[in-house]
């Protein structure tokens, strides 16, 4: 139910900054930005029930990868 | 938390994100199997740890970690499917709504089957009914404007992460001015169920794993309570392979340092404070009132509702709805105890025997997303 998935910003809709096109690996579609006014095009959001809930952090994802890779290394050193 | 301050400190290794799927480490095999590792050879003997989403029901019976993890921690499912907590009194209410001629009504598809004494959404469309299936509630206003002489309800069951998107098709339906638009609103709170169920007590777990998306309305910091008061850790958690298993891993590490906190393992979308324009939606619209939970009963200030002043679009208002009546359990059904993480779908007398997805007797076989689906679907018993 609370199924959401991430999408990239491909355009800001000109006639609505509430909207925008949005790619889903490939499909593409109008979804609401309401609760993410600071997303511009390119950005990744989190998509639930067709409104942006969250911009996803590319940053944090990368530190998220880093830290599961990093904390694992010293294991095959040992 | 010393688990951040590992990654911030050490020196970073190249991690290489193909440009291709940047997403795939998140479901990498090799990261699995040494979390898995880790967690079987750290996590002390007998620490449950229960999760509250229902996408995270699903995922980790889909992905079989309980199997995987045996003679690890034990994982149970709590209060996490909306549409398997939906009260029956209120199933009554919107399958005589729905039955109305003169009525359109809009839903997402899994409230669809939940059976009613009456039948259920499907049967009763199959009789006639005009129900229609929107990906959006957005849709529903849509529909509403395109049908001017009959009365559109959207329909909606859901926690935190659903209602924005819900109100803001009320504030979109109110610009347009439409007069035949309403919502009937099953919204509750998923914070306020994991308190009670810690307050009444008769659990015994060690540590949650918290809903990822109803953490990115809420904000990490609402959860602070489960350490504050209740002494247990608890983690943020994402939904793909190894982000469940990071935070059965965090909790594992919590516990072994006797360390209550609740920590953001699900930084790259869950901000501290959540997200600032769903919560003032909600303010401005809906007010906190005691609400009716399937298997768990009645929990303050956990449901949802429209303000008075918004009365005109809250369908129970406007169609003279009376209030949900009583309806009890079928004897038998482990449901409550299952929510609580006392019992497992397996321990029910009438799971898979007369209790199905297809023909569900209990609550938590309502949905896909119930623990008693997701372990008919996907589990066998050990």
């Amino acid at each position: 139910m609370c199924l959401a998935v991430p999408a990239q910003i491909i355009k800001i809709d000109e006639h609505n900054r509430n909207r925008a096109l949005v790619d889903y690996r490939g499909i593409k579609r109008w979804a609401g930005i309401y609760l993410v006014p600071e997303a511009s095009p390119g950005d990744y959001v989190i998509i639930h029930a067709g409104e942006a809930i969250s911009l996803l952090e590319e940053k944090e994802a990368k530190k998220t990868l880093e830290l599961w890779e990093e904390y694992h290394e010293p294991k095959k050193e040992e | 938390m010393s688990l951040k301050k590992k990654s911030n400190t050490s020196t970073s290794t190249s991690v290489s994100t193909t440009a291709s799927s940047p997403w795939e480490k998140y479901e990498n095999p090799e990261i699995a199997q040494k979390l898995i590792h880790y967690i079987k050879e750290k996590t002390a003997p007998g620490m449950k740890f229960m999760e509250v989403c229902g996408t995270h029901t699903t995922n980790i019976s889909r992905y079989g970690l309980r199997r995987l993890l045996n003679e690890g921690p034990e994982l149970v499912s709590g209060p996490g499917c909306p549409v398997c907590v939906t009260d029956p009194g209120d199933v009554e209410n919107f399958l005589t709504l729905a039955r109305q001629k003169n009525v359109v009504l809009t839903t997402f598809g899994d409230l669809l089957k939940i059976p009613g004494e009456s039948g259920s959404l499907s049967t009763a469309r199959a009789c006639g009914a005009d129900i229609r299936v929107v990906y959006s509630p957005s849709d529903a206003v849509q529909i509403a404007a395109e049908n001017p002489g009959r009365e559109t309800v959207f329909l909606g069951a859901g926690f935190e992460t659903t209602t924005p998107a819900v109100l803001l098709a009320l504030k979109e339906a109110i610009r347009l001015g439409l007069n035949n638009f309403s919502l009937y609103l099953l919204h509750k709170i998923t914070t306020r169920a994991v308190h009670h169920l810690l307050e009444t007590g008769g659990t015994s777990l060690n540590g949650f794993l918290l809903p990822g998306h109803v953490s990115a309305v809420t904000g990490r910091h609402a959860w602070d309570y489960i350490s504050e008061l209740f002494g247990l850790p608890a983690v943020v958690t994402g939904f793909a392979l190894n982000d469940i298993l990071w935070g059965i891993r965090c909790l594992s590490d919590l516990n072994s340092r006797n360390e209550a906190a609740v920590i953001n393992g699900y930084q790259r979308v869950v901000k501290e404070t959540g997200n600032t324009r769903a919560q003032e939606l909600i303010k401005m619209y809906l007010e906190k009132k005691t609400s009716a939970w399937r298997g768990m009963g009645e929990i303050p200030a956990s449901g949802l509702f429209l303000k008075e002043e918004y009365a005109f679009y809250d369908a129970r208002h406007r169609f003279s709805l009376p209030p949900p009546g009583k309806i009890s359990e079928p004897e038998g059904c482990l449901c409550g105890e299952i929510l609580k993480g006392n019992r497992r779908p397996f321990d029910c007398k009438l799971f898979a025997k007369t209790c199905f997805p297809e023909e569900p007797a209990g609550p938590c076989m309502v949905s896909s997303e119930g623990a008693c689906a997701a372990y008919y679907y996907y589990e066998k018993e050990a």
